[in-house]
C-alpha cells in the first residue's frame, strides 16, 4: 500500500472525474486522479459536441485555450427516407458570439482538461485500473485497490466516475447490469476530408461548424444518427437501443454502413478516408435510472450515474456539472471533517436542485417511448411517410392541392397505425415524453 | 554499494511512424514518444541487480525537455535518479557526438553519486538503428563492453566478476568480465516490470536533474551537436514495396473457394519447398 493518504481519490479522468478533481485541487485538497487509459480520453467516445456554459462555471473562458474543432453555427435535423430527406434546421450568426457550442474530439479535449486538473495540483495516476473499493465494514469506502503492485490507496473521499459500465458502482450496489432497453450502443467513424471540402460541402467558413442529427434509416430500430463537422474530419455515427439490436439481430456497424450508403450522406463523405472507428455504450435510462449518488466516503457522477440527456446529447455537460457539484460537496466535507453520508448527501440535494435533474426529469418518459413504442413505426415508417408526403405535396402532377393534402395526411395516419386516434395518440405520447 | 548508470533515449513509437513520401524523412509530428524498448530491458536488469544486491540506479538521457517524461517513467519503475542532458548546443548530434556527451554524463554522474560499476545501454535505438552509441561510450570511458547480452548469469559485487551470455550470429558466447563494464541489452534479457502504485506516485512527482553544456566543465564544444558530427547523410530513399501478384478467388461457396485456393497453391513450387513432395511431379 502507498504510505501516503489523500483527501480525495477520483476514479476516471473523463469530464466528470476531471471536473471533480479540478474543483477539489483548486481548493487545496490533496487529490489523486486515477485513469485506466494510457492518457485521459484514450478510452472515451462521444458524438462530438461541447457546450460553453457548464464548463465556464468551472474555468472561465475555457474555450479560448481548449483544443476545439469548429464553432457550431448551424444545426440540422434530418428525417431520412429511403432515398430522400426532409430537413429542419437553424443557422444563426449569433451562435458565434458568444459561442454556444463546438465540435470537439475527446482524444484532444480530455488530455487538455485533465492537464488543467494537474496544474491545479491533482496527482495523475494513469494506465492504472481500479479493481475495487476498499471498504471498512460494508458501509464505508476508505479508498481504492488498483491492478498495480502495492496498489492500495486510501482517502477520506472516493469519487466514482468510471463511466457507463461502472464496475465500482456495481460493487457499491448502486449500479446493476443495464437492461438492454436502458442503454444504446453508439458506433462512430472519424472520416478524414480536406478542410476545403468540408467547408464547401457544408457551406461553412474557416472555423464554422454544422451538426446534423438523423432520424430514420436505422433498420427500423430506435436510434439516432449524427454527422458533425470537425476541422479536417467528419464524425459520422449512430446510436441504437441495445434491445432493438438484439431483437433485429443487426450489428451496429451494419447500421452505420447503411447510413454511409444513403445518397444524402454518401455525397457528403465522398472521398473521405476512415481514420478511427469506435464503439461505446451510452446510458439512455435517464432520470428513471439514476442511482443513489452518495454514501459514507463516496459519491458517484457522470455516465456512471446514468446522467445523459438522450434528447439533447448533453452527456459531457451533465458529467462536468455533476463532477463539479461532487467536488464542491467534498470541499465542504473536508472543512467539516465529516465524510459520512450525513455530509455527502448534500451532493444528492445539489443534483436534485440542478439543471441536470430538471432536464432529466423533463424527459423521463422518453426512454419508455424509445424502449416500448413500436420502433419500426417511429424510426422507419414515420420518417418515410413524412418524406413521401412532402414529395407528393411538392410534386406538380395535375392533382389538386386539396387531394394531395388529404393523401399526405392519410399516409401519415397509416404509418402511425391506421386510425386518426393512432396518430393523435402517438403525438400525445411523444409530446409527453418531451414535456412531461 | 554498486552504482549502475542506465542510458536511455526517448524515441517516436515505431509502430506509428510514417515516412514523408516527398522528403523521405520520418514524420515525427503527432507520433507518441516512448522509451526505446531495448533501453527498458537494460533498466530492468539494473533494477534486478538493485533488488538482489542493492545498488544505486541512475538513468541518463540526452534529448529535448519533453524527454523528462521518459525519465519519470524510469523513476516510477524504481530508478533512484534521472538526469536529462538538454541543450540546444547538443542538437543535431550523430552517434559520435552523442557518445561523447553520454560518456561525459556518466563521468559527471560518477562525481555526483560515486564510482560507476555498470553501464547499461539498449542494443540500438528504434529510430537510429545503428547500435553505435553503447560501444562508443565504452570506448570513451575506457571500460570493457559486453554487447548483445541476452542473459546476466552471475554477478558478484565482492569479486567484481560478471558472467553474461552474448547472442551472436553464429551462437551464444558466455563471457566473464571484471567490473566496470558496459552492457548493451537485447529484449531476451528480461521482461521489464510494471511500476508499482507507490512507484507511479513517486515518478509522477519526480523532477529530473537537468544538465546543460555549462554544467560540464571540460566539455570540448567542437565535439558536440552538429559541429561535432562528421556523419553526412548523402541520400535517403524508401525501398519500393515488393510487387505482389494478387489474385482474388471468387467462388460460389466457401468450400469451392477453399478447394480453388488449394489447387492454386499445389500448382506452385510451394509443396516442393516445404518438402511435401520428394520431387517435382513430371507431367507426360
Amino acid at each position: 500500500m502507498a504510505d501516503e493518504r489523500f483527501d480525495a481519490i477520483v476514479v476516471g479522468a473523463g469530464p466528470a472525474g476531471t471536473a471533480a478533481a479540478y474543483t477539489m485541487a483548486k481548493a487545496g485538497l490533496k487529490v489523486a486522479l486515477v485513469e485506466r487509459g494510457e492518457f485521459p480520453g484514450a478510452k472515451n467516445l462521444f458524438g462530438g459536441v461541447l457546450y460553453r456554459q457548464q464548463l465556464e462555471e468551472l474555468i472561465p473562458e475555457w474555450w479560448k485555450e481548449a483544443p476545439l474543432e469548429r464553432t457550431i453555427v448551424e444545426q440540422r435535423l434530418w428525417m431520412l427516407g429511403e432515398d430522400s430527406v426532409v430537413t429542419l434546421g437553424h443557422r444563426n450568426e449569433k451562435y458565434k458570439s458568444p459561442p454556444n457550442c463546438w465540435t470537439g474530439l475527446r482524444v484532444k479535449f480530455d488530455p487538455w482538461f485533465a492537464s488543467k486538473a494537474e496544474q491545479a495540483g491533482a496527482l495523475p495516476i494513469y494506465e492504472t485500473v481500479v479493481t475495487e473499493l476498499l471498504m471498512q465494514g460494508d458501509q464505508v469506502v476508505k479508498g481504492i485497490r488498483t491492478d498495480r503492485d502495492d496498489g492500495e490507496l486510501e482517502a477520506n473521499i472516493t469519487i466514482v466516475a468510471d463511466g457507463v459500465n461502472s464496475l465500482l458502482g456495481k460493487q457499491l450496489g448502486v449500479h446493476r447490469e443495464w437492461r438492454p432497453h436502458e442503454v444504446s450502443l453508439a458506433v462512430k467513424e472519424v472520416i478524414g476530408l480536406s478542410k476545403q471540402a468540408i467547408q464547401d460541402r457544408f457551406n461553412l467558413d474557416a472555423n464554422e461548424g454544422c451538426t446534423i442529427e438523423i432520424v430514420g434509416q436505422t433498420c427500423g430500430m430506435a436510434g439516432l444518427g449524427f454527422l458533425y463537422t470537425n476541422q479536417d474530419t467528419l464524425s459520422l455515427g449512430v446510436g441504437v437501443m441495445v434491445n432493438d439490436l438484439k431483437k433485429h439481430r443487426v450489428k451496429p456497424y451494419e447500421v452505420l454502413d447503411g447510413l454511409k450508403q444513403h445518397p444524402m450522406i454518401k455525397k457528403l463523405i465522398e472521398g473521405g478516408e476512415v481514420r478511427e472507428y469506435s464503439g461505446h455504450l451510452i446510458p439512455e435510462g435517464g432520470f428513471n435510472s439514476i442511482p443513489p449518488l452518495a454514501g459514507n466516503g463516496w459519491m458517484i457522477c457522470g455516465d456512471a450515474a446514468q446522467m445523459v440527456n438522450a434528447v439533447h446529447r448533453e452527456g459531457t455537460n451533465l458529467a462536468v456539472t455533476s463532477g463539479r457539484l461532487a467536488g464542491e460537496v467534498a470541499i465542504a466535507a473536508h472543512k467539516a471533517g465529516d465524510f459520512s453520508l450525513r455530509t455527502l448527501s448534500a451532493y444528492n440535494d445539489a443534483i436534485r436542485a440542478s439543471i441536470i435533474h430538471k432536464d432529466l426529469k423533463k424527459y423521463r418518459g422518453l426512454h419508455g417511448l424509445l424502449a416500448y413504442e413500436n420502433s419500426e413505426k417511429l424510426f422507419n415508417q414515420l420518417p418515410q411517410a413524412v418524406n413521401d408526403a412532402v414529395y407528393e405535396m411538392l410534386l406538380v402532377d395535375g392533382k389538386p392541392k386539396k387531394t394531395k393534402q388529404k393523401q399526405a395526411f392519410r399516409q401519415l395516419k397509416d404509418a402511425s397505425g391506421g386510425h386518426n386516434m393512432d396518430l393523435l395518440r402517438l403525438g400525445i405520447k411523444g409530446w409527453r415524453a418531451m414535456n412531461g | 554499494m554498486l552504482h549502475i548508470v542506465v542510458c536511455i533515449k526517448q524515441v517516436p513509437d515505431s509502430r506509428e511512424i510514417r515516412i514523408d513520401p516527398k522528403t523521405n524523412t520520418l514524420i515525427r509530428q503527432g507520433v507518441p514518444a516512448i522509451v526505446n524498448y531495448f533501453d527498458l530491458h537494460g533498466l530492468e536488469e539494473a533494477l534486478r541487480i538493485k533488488d538482489e544486491h542493492g545498488a544505486r540506479v541512475t538513468v541518463v538521457t540526452m534529448g529535448p525537455p519533453s524527454a523528462e517524461k521518459a525519465l519519470k517513467l524510469c523513476v516510477s519503475m524504481g530508478a533512484d535518479e534521472g538526469v536529462l542532458v538538454s541543450d540546444r548546443a547538443f542538437a543535431g548530434a550523430d552517434t559520435l557526438a552523442t557518445s561523447y556527451v553520454v560518456a561525459l554524463t556518466v563521468q559527471k554522474a560518477e562525481q555526483e553519486w560515486g564510482p560507476v560499476d555498470l553501464v547499461f545501454c539498449g542494443k540500438q535505438t528504434l529510430d537510429g538503428d545503428t547500435g553505435q552509441v553503447g560501444p562508443g561510450v565504452a570506448c570513451r570511458l575506457d571500460i570493457e563492453q559486453l554487447t548483445y547480452v541476452e542473459k546476466v548469469e552471475h554477478l558478484d559485487p565482492k569479486t567484481r566478476e560478471i558472467i553474461v551470455h552474448r547472442h551472436l550470429e553464429d551462437g551464444v558466447e558466455r563471457v566473464k568480465a571484471k567490473l566496470p563494464v558496459l552492457i548493451t541489452a537485447l529484449t531476451e534479457l528480461n521482461e521489464p516490470r510494471r511500476a508499482s502504485l507507490p512507484g507511479v506516485i513517486r515518478g509522477t512527482r519526480y523532477q529530473p536533474v537537468v544538465w546543460t553544456t555549462n554544467d560540464f566543465e571540460d566539455i570540448d564544444r567542437s565535439k558536440i551537436g552538429l559541429r561535432g558530427s562528421p556523419t553526412i547523410v548523402s541520400k535517403t530513399w524508401v525501398p519500393d514495396p515488393r510487387a505482389v501478384n494478387t489474385k482474388v478467388l471468387e467462388d460460389e461457396s466457401t468450400d469451392a473457394a477453399a478447394n480453388h485456393l488449394l489447387d492454386e497453391l499445389l500448382a506452385t513450387d510451394l509443396p516442393q519447398k516445404l518438402g511435401w513432395v520428394k520431387e517435382a511431379v513430371s507431367v507426360g
